[in-house]
Protein backbone atom coordinates (compact mmCIF):
# COMPACT_ATOMS: atom_id res chain seq x y z
CA UNK A 1 0.00 0.00 0.00
CA UNK A 2 2.88 2.47 1.27
CA UNK A 3 4.96 1.51 -1.64
CA UNK A 4 1.90 2.11 -4.00
CA UNK A 5 1.41 5.82 -2.48
CA UNK A 6 5.27 6.48 -3.32
CA UNK A 7 4.81 5.11 -6.66
CA UNK A 8 1.91 7.41 -7.35
CA UNK A 9 3.77 10.65 -5.83
CA UNK A 10 7.25 9.97 -7.90
CA UNK A 11 5.32 9.61 -11.37
CA UNK A 12 3.27 12.80 -10.42
CA UNK A 13 6.95 14.78 -9.87
CA UNK A 14 7.84 13.15 -12.56
CA UNK A 15 4.55 14.87 -14.26
CA UNK A 16 6.06 18.24 -12.85
CA UNK A 17 9.42 17.24 -14.31
CA UNK A 18 7.74 17.25 -17.92
CA UNK A 19 6.17 20.97 -17.71
CA UNK A 20 9.63 22.45 -18.75
CA UNK A 21 8.71 21.09 -22.10
CA UNK A 22 5.66 23.46 -22.42
CA UNK A 23 7.33 26.69 -21.21
CA UNK A 24 6.53 29.74 -22.72
CA UNK A 25 8.86 33.04 -22.71
CA UNK A 26 6.75 34.53 -25.11
CA UNK A 27 8.16 37.72 -24.18
CA UNK A 28 12.22 37.66 -25.08
CA UNK A 29 14.25 38.78 -22.89
CA UNK A 30 15.64 42.25 -23.38
CA UNK A 31 19.51 40.92 -22.98
CA UNK A 32 18.43 38.93 -26.59
CA UNK A 33 16.74 41.23 -28.16
CA UNK A 34 20.03 42.38 -29.26
CA UNK A 35 21.32 42.26 -33.13
CA UNK A 36 24.71 39.96 -32.26
CA UNK A 37 28.39 41.37 -33.17
CA UNK A 38 31.58 39.17 -33.57
CA UNK A 39 31.88 35.90 -32.15
CA UNK A 40 33.71 34.13 -34.61
CA UNK A 41 37.23 34.59 -36.04
CA UNK A 42 37.50 35.63 -39.31
CA UNK A 43 40.43 32.33 -40.03
CA UNK A 44 37.30 30.51 -38.35
CA UNK A 45 35.81 31.05 -42.63
CA UNK A 46 37.69 28.18 -44.03
CA UNK A 47 35.82 26.01 -45.82
CA UNK A 48 35.76 22.58 -45.34
CA UNK A 49 39.03 22.97 -43.27
CA UNK A 50 39.18 22.29 -39.63
CA UNK A 51 37.03 24.44 -37.34
CA UNK A 52 38.81 26.95 -35.02
CA UNK A 53 37.37 25.79 -31.53
CA UNK A 54 34.30 28.14 -30.37
CA UNK A 55 33.27 29.20 -27.01
CA UNK A 56 31.00 26.84 -25.56
CA UNK A 57 27.56 28.58 -25.90
CA UNK A 58 24.67 26.77 -24.51
CA UNK A 59 21.29 27.84 -26.49
CA UNK A 60 18.69 29.33 -24.24
CA UNK A 61 16.11 27.62 -25.88
CA UNK A 62 16.88 24.33 -25.63
CA UNK A 63 14.40 21.60 -25.10
CA UNK A 64 11.53 23.93 -25.45
CA UNK A 65 8.78 22.44 -27.64
CA UNK A 66 7.28 26.10 -28.37
CA UNK A 67 10.68 27.49 -29.20
CA UNK A 68 11.82 24.98 -31.64
CA UNK A 69 8.59 25.46 -33.29
CA UNK A 70 8.99 29.32 -33.37
CA UNK A 71 12.04 28.58 -34.88
CA UNK A 72 10.30 26.05 -37.59
CA UNK A 73 8.48 29.13 -38.87
CA UNK A 74 10.48 31.39 -39.27
CA UNK A 75 12.60 29.03 -41.22
CA UNK A 76 10.03 29.31 -43.27
CA UNK A 77 9.39 32.72 -42.54
CA UNK A 78 12.87 34.08 -43.33
CA UNK A 79 12.56 31.73 -46.37
CA UNK A 80 15.49 29.60 -44.80
CA UNK A 81 13.48 26.94 -46.97
CA UNK A 82 13.90 28.88 -50.12
CA UNK A 83 18.00 27.54 -50.06
CA UNK A 84 18.17 24.40 -47.65
CA UNK A 85 14.26 23.52 -48.72
CA UNK A 86 13.13 21.32 -45.35
CA UNK A 87 16.55 20.75 -44.38
CA UNK A 88 17.42 18.40 -47.21
CA UNK A 89 19.35 21.10 -49.12
CA UNK A 90 18.93 22.68 -52.90
CA UNK A 91 20.30 25.77 -53.57
CA UNK A 92 21.85 25.58 -50.32
CA UNK A 93 23.60 22.85 -48.59
CA UNK A 94 21.27 20.39 -46.55
CA UNK A 95 20.89 21.05 -42.71
CA UNK A 96 20.38 16.91 -41.93
CA UNK A 97 23.97 16.27 -41.55
CA UNK A 98 27.22 14.94 -39.26
CA UNK A 99 29.69 16.60 -40.91
CA UNK A 100 29.60 20.56 -40.97
CA UNK A 101 31.48 22.94 -43.35
CA UNK A 102 31.77 25.33 -40.76
CA UNK A 103 30.89 23.52 -37.58
CA UNK A 104 27.48 22.18 -36.54
CA UNK A 105 27.78 23.57 -32.79
CA UNK A 106 25.37 25.89 -31.68
CA UNK A 107 28.06 28.68 -31.97
CA UNK A 108 28.96 28.25 -35.21
CA UNK A 109 25.61 28.06 -36.39
CA UNK A 110 24.72 31.46 -34.90
CA UNK A 111 27.80 32.68 -36.61
CA UNK A 112 26.66 31.32 -39.94
CA UNK A 113 23.56 32.67 -39.58
CA UNK A 114 25.01 36.04 -38.44
CA UNK A 115 27.75 36.59 -40.56
CA UNK A 116 26.95 34.66 -43.93
CA UNK A 117 29.19 32.60 -45.26
CA UNK A 118 31.16 32.69 -48.97
CA UNK A 119 29.09 31.27 -52.13
CA UNK A 120 25.72 32.25 -51.06
CA UNK A 121 24.80 32.45 -47.33
CA UNK A 122 23.66 35.93 -46.77
CA UNK A 123 24.53 37.98 -43.54
CA UNK A 124 21.47 37.51 -41.07
CA UNK A 125 22.77 39.78 -38.50
CA UNK A 126 21.79 43.66 -37.97
CA UNK A 127 18.29 42.20 -38.97
CA UNK A 128 16.95 39.37 -37.11
CA UNK A 129 16.87 39.77 -33.23
CA UNK A 130 19.52 37.45 -31.31
CA UNK A 131 16.37 35.35 -29.82
CA UNK A 132 14.82 34.37 -33.29
CA UNK A 133 18.50 33.50 -34.45
CA UNK A 134 18.50 30.98 -31.57
CA UNK A 135 14.88 29.48 -32.35
CA UNK A 136 16.24 28.85 -36.10
CA UNK A 137 19.20 27.03 -34.34
CA UNK A 138 17.05 25.16 -31.62
CA UNK A 139 15.00 23.83 -34.94
CA UNK A 140 18.12 23.34 -36.68
CA UNK A 141 19.53 21.09 -34.22
CA UNK A 142 16.45 19.74 -34.32
CA UNK A 143 16.12 18.42 -37.14
CA UNK A 144 19.55 16.65 -36.76
CA UNK A 145 18.00 14.47 -33.39
CA UNK A 146 19.96 17.26 -31.26
CA UNK A 147 16.88 17.91 -29.45
CA UNK A 148 15.24 16.24 -26.82
CA UNK A 149 12.62 13.78 -28.58
CA UNK A 150 9.81 15.13 -26.10
CA UNK A 151 10.60 18.19 -27.27
CA UNK A 152 10.21 18.14 -31.30
CA UNK A 153 7.46 18.16 -32.94
CA UNK A 154 5.71 14.70 -33.93
CA UNK A 155 5.13 15.98 -37.50
CA UNK A 156 6.27 18.99 -39.38
CA UNK A 157 4.42 21.87 -41.27
CA UNK A 158 5.41 21.29 -44.37
CA UNK A 159 5.37 17.57 -46.31
CA UNK A 160 8.32 16.21 -44.80
CA UNK A 161 7.84 13.15 -42.58
CA UNK A 162 9.11 13.04 -38.66
CA UNK A 163 12.67 14.50 -39.02
CA UNK A 164 14.07 12.24 -36.27
CA UNK A 165 12.97 8.99 -38.83
CA UNK A 166 15.58 11.00 -41.51
CA UNK A 167 17.75 10.80 -38.98
CA UNK A 168 18.05 7.70 -38.35
CA UNK A 169 18.47 6.98 -42.05
CA UNK A 170 20.69 8.72 -42.72
CA UNK A 171 22.42 7.41 -40.04
CA UNK A 172 22.01 4.01 -40.83
CA UNK A 173 20.34 3.05 -37.42
CA UNK A 174 16.97 1.76 -39.16
CA UNK A 175 16.50 0.42 -42.72
CA UNK B 1 -48.99 29.72 2.38
CA UNK B 2 -49.50 28.77 -1.41
CA UNK B 3 -50.56 32.10 -2.35
CA UNK B 4 -46.81 33.20 -1.13
CA UNK B 5 -45.18 30.52 -3.18
CA UNK B 6 -47.32 31.51 -6.23
CA UNK B 7 -46.45 34.51 -5.93
CA UNK B 8 -42.57 34.08 -5.89
CA UNK B 9 -42.67 32.47 -8.37
CA UNK B 10 -44.62 34.43 -10.87
CA UNK B 11 -43.14 37.41 -9.38
CA UNK B 12 -39.24 35.65 -10.16
CA UNK B 13 -40.67 34.22 -13.65
CA UNK B 14 -41.52 37.88 -14.49
CA UNK B 15 -38.51 39.46 -13.56
CA UNK B 16 -36.56 36.82 -16.13
CA UNK B 17 -39.01 37.48 -18.82
CA UNK B 18 -37.96 41.19 -18.49
CA UNK B 19 -34.24 41.03 -18.07
CA UNK B 20 -33.97 38.49 -21.18
CA UNK B 21 -35.88 40.59 -23.06
CA UNK B 22 -34.01 43.97 -22.42
CA UNK B 23 -30.79 42.14 -22.88
CA UNK B 24 -32.30 41.32 -26.27
CA UNK B 25 -33.59 44.80 -26.94
CA UNK B 26 -30.35 46.51 -26.04
CA UNK B 27 -28.22 44.64 -28.90
CA UNK B 28 -30.40 46.50 -31.43
CA UNK B 29 -28.44 49.49 -32.69
CA UNK B 30 -24.67 47.84 -32.33
CA UNK B 31 -22.04 47.06 -34.93
CA UNK B 32 -21.62 43.64 -33.49
CA UNK B 33 -25.34 41.70 -33.68
CA UNK B 34 -27.10 39.71 -35.15
CA UNK B 35 -30.65 40.17 -33.95
CA UNK B 36 -29.76 44.24 -35.76
CA UNK B 37 -29.32 42.95 -39.58
CA UNK B 38 -28.07 44.81 -42.27
CA UNK B 39 -28.97 42.84 -45.00
CA UNK B 40 -30.73 40.14 -46.24
CA UNK B 41 -29.27 37.67 -44.95
CA UNK B 42 -28.73 39.12 -41.89
CA UNK B 43 -32.27 39.69 -42.44
CA UNK B 44 -33.66 36.14 -42.91
CA UNK B 45 -31.05 35.03 -39.36
CA UNK B 46 -33.18 37.90 -37.60
CA UNK B 47 -36.58 36.67 -38.59
CA UNK B 48 -35.81 32.71 -37.91
CA UNK B 49 -34.00 34.01 -34.78
CA UNK B 50 -36.82 35.62 -33.15
CA UNK B 51 -39.41 33.04 -34.57
CA UNK B 52 -37.70 30.64 -32.70
CA UNK B 53 -37.65 32.92 -29.89
CA UNK B 54 -41.48 33.67 -29.69
CA UNK B 55 -42.41 30.35 -30.56
CA UNK B 56 -39.99 28.11 -27.90
CA UNK B 57 -40.78 30.99 -25.81
CA UNK B 58 -44.68 30.44 -25.72
CA UNK B 59 -44.12 26.87 -25.12
CA UNK B 60 -42.04 27.75 -21.81
CA UNK B 61 -44.51 29.73 -20.90
CA UNK B 62 -47.10 26.93 -21.42
CA UNK B 63 -45.55 24.40 -19.72
CA UNK B 64 -44.33 26.22 -16.60
CA UNK B 65 -48.11 27.91 -16.29
CA UNK B 66 -49.08 24.23 -16.71
CA UNK B 67 -46.62 23.25 -14.03
CA UNK B 68 -47.45 26.00 -11.22
CA UNK B 69 -51.21 24.77 -11.79
CA UNK B 70 -49.94 21.34 -11.03
CA UNK B 71 -48.43 22.38 -7.76
CA UNK B 72 -51.50 24.64 -6.49
CA UNK B 73 -53.54 21.49 -7.21
CA UNK B 74 -55.33 20.11 -4.59
CA UNK B 75 -54.62 16.43 -3.89
CA UNK B 76 -55.03 13.05 -2.64
CA UNK B 77 -53.57 14.27 0.44
CA UNK B 78 -53.44 12.40 3.90
CA UNK B 79 -56.92 12.09 4.58
CA UNK B 80 -57.76 10.22 1.70
CA UNK B 81 -56.99 6.12 1.72
CA UNK B 82 -54.45 5.90 -0.98
CA UNK B 83 -55.33 4.03 -4.18
CA UNK B 84 -55.56 0.25 -4.10
CA UNK B 85 -52.38 -1.29 -6.42
CA UNK B 86 -55.14 -3.01 -8.11
CA UNK B 87 -56.73 -0.04 -9.06
CA UNK B 88 -57.79 0.71 -12.72
CA UNK B 89 -59.05 4.19 -13.93
CA UNK B 90 -62.56 4.50 -15.69
CA UNK B 91 -62.84 4.14 -19.38
CA UNK B 92 -64.14 7.90 -19.58
CA UNK B 93 -60.06 8.90 -17.73
CA UNK B 94 -58.39 6.94 -19.72
CA UNK B 95 -59.37 7.85 -23.14
CA UNK B 96 -59.06 11.47 -21.79
CA UNK B 97 -55.04 10.85 -20.82
CA UNK B 98 -54.65 8.59 -24.52
CA UNK B 99 -56.34 11.72 -26.36
CA UNK B 100 -54.11 14.13 -24.52
CA UNK B 101 -50.66 12.19 -24.70
CA UNK B 102 -50.81 11.50 -28.04
CA UNK B 103 -52.00 15.24 -28.90
CA UNK B 104 -48.89 16.54 -26.95
CA UNK B 105 -46.48 13.88 -29.10
CA UNK B 106 -48.25 14.98 -32.19
CA UNK B 107 -48.00 18.60 -31.53
CA UNK B 108 -44.45 18.49 -30.40
CA UNK B 109 -43.77 16.44 -33.97
CA UNK B 110 -45.44 19.46 -35.60
CA UNK B 111 -43.60 22.00 -34.20
CA UNK B 112 -40.21 20.14 -34.78
CA UNK B 113 -41.10 19.70 -38.09
CA UNK B 114 -41.83 23.17 -38.79
CA UNK B 115 -38.67 24.57 -37.22
CA UNK B 116 -36.67 22.17 -39.15
CA UNK B 117 -38.26 23.62 -42.00
CA UNK B 118 -37.61 27.15 -41.07
CA UNK B 119 -33.85 26.49 -40.12
CA UNK B 120 -33.25 24.95 -43.50
CA UNK B 121 -34.94 27.16 -45.93
CA UNK B 122 -33.02 29.88 -44.29
CA UNK B 123 -29.52 28.36 -44.39
CA UNK B 124 -30.55 27.74 -48.15
CA UNK B 125 -31.80 31.13 -48.86
CA UNK B 126 -28.85 32.47 -47.57
CA UNK B 127 -25.93 30.28 -49.31
CA UNK B 128 -27.65 31.35 -52.60
CA UNK B 129 -27.90 34.83 -53.52
CA UNK B 130 -30.92 36.10 -55.95
CA UNK B 131 -29.06 38.84 -56.77
CA UNK B 132 -25.95 37.89 -58.16
CA UNK B 133 -25.44 40.91 -61.03
CA UNK B 134 -21.82 42.65 -60.77
CA UNK B 135 -20.66 40.85 -57.78
CA UNK B 136 -17.50 41.75 -56.12
CA UNK B 137 -15.34 38.90 -55.23
CA UNK B 138 -12.86 39.28 -52.00
CA UNK B 139 -10.55 36.80 -50.84
CA UNK B 140 -10.38 36.52 -47.03
CA UNK B 141 -7.30 34.95 -45.83
CA UNK B 142 -7.31 34.14 -41.74
CA UNK B 143 -3.69 34.59 -40.01
CA UNK B 144 -2.67 33.84 -36.24
CA UNK B 145 -4.36 36.34 -35.59
CA UNK B 146 -5.34 38.62 -38.35
CA UNK B 147 -7.10 38.52 -41.72
CA UNK B 148 -5.86 39.57 -44.93
CA UNK B 149 -8.22 40.96 -47.63
CA UNK B 150 -7.43 40.30 -51.32
CA UNK B 151 -10.04 42.37 -53.45
CA UNK B 152 -10.54 40.32 -56.78
CA UNK B 153 -10.42 41.56 -60.25
CA UNK B 154 -10.14 40.47 -63.22
CA UNK B 155 -7.24 43.17 -64.24
CA UNK B 156 -4.59 42.01 -62.01
CA UNK B 157 -3.15 45.67 -62.17
CA UNK B 158 -6.49 46.34 -59.67
CA UNK B 159 -6.19 43.37 -57.08
CA UNK B 160 -6.38 45.15 -54.07
CA UNK B 161 -4.80 43.23 -51.03
CA UNK B 162 -5.53 44.96 -47.45
CA UNK B 163 -5.79 43.78 -44.24
CA UNK B 164 -8.31 43.89 -41.56
CA UNK B 165 -10.21 46.64 -42.73
CA UNK B 166 -12.42 45.37 -45.40
CA UNK B 167 -15.16 48.55 -46.85
CA UNK B 168 -17.99 46.96 -49.07
CA UNK B 169 -20.30 49.38 -51.66
CA UNK B 170 -24.23 49.43 -50.29
CA UNK B 171 -26.21 46.85 -52.59
CA UNK B 172 -23.83 45.35 -54.29
CA UNK B 173 -23.79 41.26 -53.86
CA UNK B 174 -19.94 40.34 -51.78
CA UNK B 175 -18.88 37.34 -52.22
CA UNK B 176 -16.47 35.83 -49.72
CA UNK B 177 -13.83 33.58 -50.49
CA UNK B 178 -12.71 31.97 -47.34
CA UNK B 179 -9.04 29.86 -47.02
CA UNK B 180 -6.51 30.16 -44.31
CA UNK B 181 -2.88 30.23 -44.12
CA UNK B 182 -2.24 28.03 -40.40
CA UNK B 183 -5.56 27.01 -38.78
CA UNK B 184 -8.93 26.98 -38.87
CA UNK B 185 -10.50 30.35 -38.44
CA UNK B 186 -13.85 31.22 -38.80
CA UNK B 187 -15.22 34.76 -40.33
CA UNK B 188 -18.45 36.27 -38.80
CA UNK B 189 -19.38 39.67 -39.52
CA UNK B 190 -23.15 39.08 -37.41
CA UNK B 191 -24.75 42.43 -38.90
CA UNK B 192 -23.87 40.69 -42.74
CA UNK B 193 -24.21 37.47 -42.26
CA UNK B 194 -23.29 33.69 -40.02
CA UNK B 195 -20.19 32.55 -39.32
CA UNK B 196 -18.27 30.44 -42.12
CA UNK B 197 -14.94 28.54 -41.33
CA UNK B 198 -11.71 29.68 -43.28
CA UNK B 199 -9.76 26.34 -43.58
CA UNK B 200 -6.18 25.33 -44.98
CA UNK B 201 -6.04 24.28 -48.40
CA UNK B 202 -9.90 24.32 -49.01
CA UNK B 203 -12.04 27.09 -49.94
CA UNK B 204 -15.60 27.99 -48.57
CA UNK B 205 -17.37 30.73 -49.86
CA UNK B 206 -19.84 32.98 -48.14
CA UNK B 207 -22.29 36.08 -50.04
CA UNK B 208 -23.15 39.05 -48.22
CA UNK B 209 -24.55 42.33 -49.20
CA UNK B 210 -25.19 45.29 -47.31
CA UNK B 211 -28.56 47.30 -47.95
CA UNK B 212 -27.85 50.39 -45.49
CA UNK B 213 -24.49 52.31 -44.63
CA UNK B 214 -22.94 51.64 -41.59
CA UNK B 215 -19.76 50.37 -39.81
CA UNK B 216 -19.96 46.60 -38.79
CA UNK B 217 -17.55 44.79 -36.41
CA UNK B 218 -16.10 40.62 -37.04
CA UNK B 219 -14.60 38.70 -34.94
CA UNK B 220 -12.67 35.27 -35.76
CA UNK B 221 -15.33 32.51 -34.26
CA UNK B 222 -13.17 29.44 -34.07
CA UNK B 223 -10.72 29.19 -31.48
CA UNK B 224 -7.39 29.68 -33.10
CA UNK B 225 -4.49 30.15 -30.59
CA UNK B 226 -3.33 32.60 -28.21
CA UNK B 227 -4.65 35.11 -29.40
CA UNK B 228 -8.07 34.35 -30.79
CA UNK B 229 -10.07 37.24 -28.75
CA UNK B 230 -7.60 39.57 -30.61
CA UNK B 231 -8.71 39.24 -34.47
CA UNK B 232 -11.30 41.50 -34.75
CA UNK B 233 -11.92 43.07 -38.64
CA UNK B 234 -14.05 46.02 -39.38
CA UNK B 235 -16.64 45.97 -42.23
CA UNK B 236 -17.14 49.39 -43.60
CA UNK B 237 -20.38 49.56 -45.80
CA UNK B 238 -20.59 52.43 -47.89
CA UNK B 239 -22.50 54.35 -51.30
CA UNK B 240 -20.67 52.84 -54.39
CA UNK B 241 -19.14 56.49 -55.36
CA UNK B 242 -17.56 56.42 -51.68
CA UNK B 243 -16.23 52.79 -51.73
CA UNK B 244 -14.86 53.14 -55.37
CA UNK B 245 -12.98 56.19 -54.38
CA UNK B 246 -11.27 54.90 -51.41
CA UNK B 247 -10.30 51.63 -53.76
CA UNK B 248 -8.84 54.29 -56.30
CA UNK B 249 -6.77 55.51 -52.95
CA UNK B 250 -5.76 51.87 -52.25
CA UNK B 251 -4.89 50.57 -55.56
CA UNK B 252 -1.70 53.68 -55.72
CA UNK B 253 1.19 52.91 -54.33
CA UNK B 254 2.25 54.31 -51.13
CA UNK B 255 3.35 58.09 -50.62
CA UNK B 256 6.73 58.71 -51.01
CA UNK B 257 8.31 60.19 -47.74
CA UNK B 258 7.89 64.08 -48.18
CA UNK B 259 10.33 65.20 -45.27
CA UNK B 260 13.95 64.00 -44.03
CA UNK B 261 12.26 63.29 -40.91
CA UNK B 262 9.77 60.48 -43.40
CA UNK B 263 12.66 59.97 -44.89
CA UNK B 264 14.48 58.57 -41.97
CA UNK B 265 11.52 56.65 -41.04
CA UNK B 266 11.21 54.61 -44.19
CA UNK B 267 15.40 54.16 -44.05
CA UNK B 268 14.64 52.49 -40.46
CA UNK B 269 11.91 50.19 -41.67
CA UNK B 270 13.86 48.51 -44.56
CA UNK B 271 17.33 48.30 -41.92
CA UNK B 272 15.01 46.31 -39.54
CA UNK B 273 13.16 42.97 -39.30
CA UNK B 274 9.84 45.04 -40.19
CA UNK B 275 10.75 44.63 -44.08
CA UNK B 276 11.10 40.73 -43.92
CA UNK B 277 7.39 40.83 -43.10
CA UNK B 278 5.58 43.47 -44.01
CA UNK B 279 4.96 44.67 -47.68
CA UNK B 280 4.76 48.38 -48.45
CA UNK B 281 3.89 48.77 -52.34
CA UNK B 282 5.84 51.05 -54.28
CA UNK B 283 9.17 50.90 -51.91
CA UNK B 284 11.67 47.21 -52.09
CA UNK B 285 9.72 45.89 -48.92
CA UNK B 286 8.04 42.95 -50.15
CA UNK B 287 7.89 40.76 -47.05
CA UNK B 288 4.52 38.68 -47.00
CA UNK B 289 4.30 37.17 -43.62
CA UNK B 290 2.43 39.64 -41.46
CA UNK B 291 -0.38 42.28 -43.06
CA UNK B 292 -0.02 45.01 -45.81
CA UNK B 293 1.34 48.20 -44.80
CA UNK B 294 0.61 50.29 -48.10
CA UNK B 295 -2.07 52.30 -46.76
CA UNK B 296 -1.47 51.63 -42.92
CA UNK B 297 -2.37 55.18 -42.17
CA UNK B 298 -6.00 54.89 -43.10
CA UNK B 299 -7.29 52.41 -41.06
CA UNK B 300 -8.93 52.53 -37.79
CA UNK B 301 -7.33 49.89 -36.07
CA UNK B 302 -3.79 48.45 -35.55
CA UNK B 303 -2.94 44.50 -34.51
CA UNK B 304 -6.26 43.18 -36.02
CA UNK B 305 -8.11 45.85 -34.14
CA UNK B 306 -6.50 44.80 -30.70
CA UNK B 307 -6.40 49.17 -30.36
CA UNK B 308 -7.13 52.14 -32.13
CA UNK B 309 -4.43 53.41 -34.87
CA UNK B 310 -2.96 56.38 -33.04
CA UNK B 311 0.55 57.01 -33.24
CA UNK B 312 1.02 56.54 -29.25
CA UNK B 313 -0.28 53.10 -29.53
CA UNK B 314 1.84 51.79 -32.87
CA UNK B 315 5.10 53.36 -30.58
CA UNK B 316 3.95 50.81 -27.96
CA UNK B 317 3.29 48.14 -30.06
CA UNK B 318 6.23 48.07 -32.46
CA UNK B 319 8.49 48.64 -29.30
CA UNK B 320 6.98 45.63 -27.12
CA UNK B 321 4.09 43.97 -29.21
CA UNK B 322 3.88 40.83 -26.65
CA UNK B 323 2.74 43.21 -24.01
CA UNK B 324 -0.45 44.33 -26.03
CA UNK B 325 -1.14 40.60 -27.95
CA UNK B 326 1.17 37.91 -26.31
CA UNK B 327 1.86 35.16 -28.43
CA UNK B 328 1.54 36.84 -31.55
CA UNK B 329 4.31 37.06 -34.18
CA UNK B 330 5.56 39.72 -34.62
CA UNK B 331 9.37 40.32 -33.73
CA UNK B 332 10.25 42.40 -31.09
CA UNK B 333 13.22 44.17 -31.96
CA UNK B 334 15.36 46.73 -29.85
CA UNK B 335 14.77 50.11 -31.68
CA UNK B 336 16.49 53.44 -30.34
CA UNK B 337 14.21 56.03 -29.77
CA UNK B 338 15.92 58.29 -31.96
CA UNK B 339 14.84 55.75 -34.75
CA UNK B 340 11.22 54.71 -33.43
CA UNK B 341 9.68 58.72 -33.34
CA UNK B 342 10.68 58.65 -37.36
CA UNK B 343 9.48 55.07 -37.85
CA UNK B 344 6.32 56.01 -36.67
CA UNK B 345 5.56 58.82 -38.23
CA UNK B 346 6.46 57.41 -41.53
CA UNK B 347 4.21 54.68 -41.05
CA UNK B 348 0.99 57.32 -40.25
CA UNK B 349 1.74 59.03 -43.06
CA UNK B 350 0.75 55.94 -45.35
CA UNK B 351 -2.40 57.57 -45.63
Amino acid sequence: MRTGAMGICVMCLLLLAACQREKRDIRPSPTRLAIYGDAAKEDALRPGGPISPQPVVNNPYNGSAYDISEGQRLFNWYNCSGCHANGGGGIGPPLIKQHWTYGGEPANLFDTIVKGRPNGMPAWGGRIPEYQVWQIIAFIRSMNGEQPRSATASRQDSIETNPQNIVNRVRGKTK
Amino acid sequence: MKNNTRQIFSTFAGVLGVACLSLLISCAGHQQSAVDPAGPQSGRIDTLWWSFFWLLGAIFVIVMVLTLMTLGRRHRGFEQEPLEATHKPSEETDSRLRRIIAGATVTTVVILFVLIVASVGTGKANSELQNKKNPLTIQVTGNQWWWQLEYMNSDPTKILVTANEMHIPVGRPVQIRGISNDVIHSFWVPNLNGKRDLIPSHVTTQWMEADHPGVFRGQCAEFCGLQHAHMAIWVIAEPEDKFDAWMRAQLQPAAGPSTPELQRGRQVFMNNACVYCHEIQGTTAAGQNGPDLTHFGSRRGIAANTVPNTAGNLAGWILDPQSLKPGNHMATIALNSTDLQPLVEYLESLK
